[in-house]
């Protein structure tokens, strides 16, 4: 449904301005980021990027392509800054998060540059609602240096698989063990909790298994409660890619179906967890 | 099994692997034995000339985990691995789900005695059985969070149901629901005329969930109050027994057990006023009831090397002897748990005399 209320005042500049349909495409991948009330916005001419971090060790990012807005211009190379993420997912969903089929809430976003609040105007059956949230100095973002290159270990999993496994995760265990291996066990989940351990083993020629490029046998161990959060992100996603580098830093790639059937990514970066103790079998 | 107890007992057997568990107040027990032929492969293991065949028990709560979500699990599973590690002190659980994907669990277990109850289904005068809906259709009346419940026998093989009031509850604050079950409505009926007995409902829920999942009837023992009341569930590949103490009544004359249990209480009538009446009047004469020893309970004998006894059943023993005026708090009596002798599966009792008091003093 067209957005037609509130248009900016001819001769405004806004840094970005974006406007969508359906502001869910927005609202839900943010929230497969949620963990932390802040984030980060970065936003250049392929898109919007959202980013979230966690005690030095995790970080989330929302990927949001220009082509998934009905309109998304920037007047900038980029444009970032830091928001709450809490306040920014409340505005978008303050028409409730029930997703009846037909009806959709309309969003237009608009950030007139440095120290100026974020514009949301949303509206749903011809009720409009205003929000200004304001922005604050970005933080500078982990970088985890992990690029294509460097990956040592690499598997494409169906995200069906790994839904109820990660739901079931046994928190009462500090951390995720993660084994990746051209040999059995090929590919390992394991837990060490309170009543003894858990395994969850996917061997290579499974059904779920999409790709799997596995050069070198890794253990990895991650500490459970950061890693805890992606769940969202799996259960939004069609299939998901795990990487790891020679230094054991995890990549999870979430790609992401929206109702449109347009396509979207989530990742989560994680260290390793620094006390290695010999992993219990 | 996790309605009655935190720990899971596992006893692989000749006949079968054994799962039970008791309350913590040892007044409720069950097992449920399963069959070699239940299984695709079942490997009890050997027991060498002096040892027995190994034991252990698990707690309840992460072995629940493991098989949290019965839908899925059906769906997704198509064969589960039990291995008994002794050397590794590990329970392991591996199931074998779609896509090739194996889930292994590793828990800790305990070495354990022999974890049972003695009763002897023979002994019991009355029996019911019934199929698990008609009891579950009945038990829906009540509260979920009543806790016992009295079970009668009446005129015309009427059987009744009805919610166990305290002694102290004042009668106009509380709530009587009784409910009349006409011999037709059971598979058979061979009750002592005039029976009742109060169990915990609580407990019993459980097993009445699993019976009617599995759609096998139920069969009730029991005989008199104090004597322990026995439900059971049998399949060709499945025995299951629920075993649970009763609250003793203690101005019933009978003082032997093996009598038709003839009750002081008035025979129910089909006037509900009268009946509730006398009830409660009966109920209020437990004060004066000076005649010799109190119905007989079950003394709780442990094995050696001893457990601790849960402290609750060294007062009763001492309550035993006390004063008999003063109205009995509403506990229910520990169940015999025999001694570990014998290995075999739970059924008559060997010729233990039950009514033998511990001869450990007190």
């Amino acid at each position: 449904m067209p957005f037609s209320a509130q248009p900016p005042a001819s001769g405004e500049r806004y840094a970005l301005s974006a406007s969508l349909d359906n502001a869910r495409h927005l609202s839900s991948l943010l929230r497969a980021v949620h963990f932390q009330d802040h984030a980060t916005c970065l936003a250049t001419a392929s898109g919007l990027r959202v980013t979230v971090e966690d005690a030095k060790c995790i970080q989330a990012n929302a990927f949001i392509q220009a082509e998934i807005f009905q309109e998304f211009s920037i007047q900038e190379e980029s444009v970032m800054f830091r928001i709450s993420l809490s306040v920014l997912l409340d505005c978008l969903t303050i028409f409730g998060t029930s997703s009846l089929p037909g009806t959709s809430t309309a969003l237009r976003m608009c950030y007139r540059g440095y120290g100026y609040p974020l514009m949301l105007f949303l509206e749903e059956g011809g009720v409009v609602t205003v929000c200004k949230i304001n922005t604050q100095e970005p933080d500078e973002l982990l970088d985890f240096d992990f690029c294509s290159t460097k990956v040592v270990n690499k598997i494409i999993l169906q995200s069906e698989g790994l839904r109820e496994a990660f739901a079931e995760l046994d928190m009462t265990s500090d951390v995720l063990q993660i084994t990746m291996s051209p040999d059995k066990p090929y590919f390992r989940l394991s837990t060490f909790g309170n009543a003894g351990s858990a395994h969850l083993d996917y061997p290579r020629d499974s059904d779920l298994m999409e790709a799997f490029h596995c050069s070198q046998t890794q253990t990895n161990r991650y500490k459970i409660s950061l890693l805890k959060p992606s769940t969202k992100a799996l259960a939004l996603s069609c299939k998901v890619s795990i990487r790891t580098d020679a230094q054991g830093f995890l990549s999870l790639q979430y790609m992401i179906r929206n109702e449109d059937g347009q396509i979207c990514f989530v990742e989560y970066y994680c260290c390793p967890d620094e006390n290695i103790t010999e992993a219990e079998l | 099994l996790s309605r009655i107890g935190d720990e899971l007992y596992l006893e692989p057997t000749e006949s079968g692997l054994s799962l039970r568990a008791v309350n913590s107040s040892r007044s409720a027990f069950a097992s449920f034995l399963f069959a070699p032929l239940f299984f695709q492969l079942y490997e009890p293991g050997s027991a060498g000339p002096d040892t027995e065949l190994f034991r252990c028990k698990v707690h309840m709560k992460p072995l629940l985990g493991v098989f949290r979500s019965l839908p899925s699990l059906e769906k997704s599973v198509w064969k589960c691995l039990i291995l008994l590690k002794p050397r590794a002190s590990r329970l392991v659980l591996q199931l074998h789900c779609k896509y090739g994907v194996t889930k292994t669990h590793n828990l800790a277990f305990q070495e354990c005695e022999r974890l049972q109850a003695v009763f002897d289904t023979q002994r019991c005068a009355s029996r019911l059985c019934v199929t698990a809906r008609v009891l579950a259709e009945a038990v829906v009346h009540f509260p979920p969070t009543l806790a016992e419940v009295t079970l009668g026998t009446g005129p015309g093989g009427k059987i009744s149901l009805r919610n166990y009031v305290e002694d102290e509850a004042e009668p106009s604050k509380t709530m009587v629901t009784e409910l009349w079950l006409a011999e037709d409505e059971f598979q058979s009926v061979a009750v002592a005329p005039g029976s009742h007995i109060t169990f915990c409902l609580k407990e019993f829920r459980g097993l009445l969930s699993f019976a009617e999942a599995s759609n096998l009837p139920l069969t009730i023992h029991f005989d008199e109050p104090g004597r322990p009341v026995i439900f059971t569930l049998d399949d060709t590949v499945l025995e299951v027994h629920l075993v649970l103490a009763t609250l003793s009544d203690l101005q019933s004359n009978s003082q032997s057990p093996s009598t038709n249990g003839v009750s002081h209480l008035p025979a129910p009538s089909d006037d509900f006023a009268d009946d509730l009446e006398s009830y409660m009047a009966a109920m209020e004469t437990s004060e004066g009831c000076s005649e010799g020893p109190p119905s007989p309970t079950f003394p709780l004998h442990t094995p050696r090397p001893a457990k601790s006894k849960p402290e609750e059943e060294e007062e009763e023993e001492e309550e035993e002897g006390a004063v008999p005026g003063t109205p009995p708090p509403k506990k229910f009596r520990s169940l015999f748990f025999g001694s570990v002798m014998t290995p075999g599966r739970p059924g008559p009792a060997t010729a233990q005399e039950v009514l033998a008091e511990d001869s450990d003093g007190e």
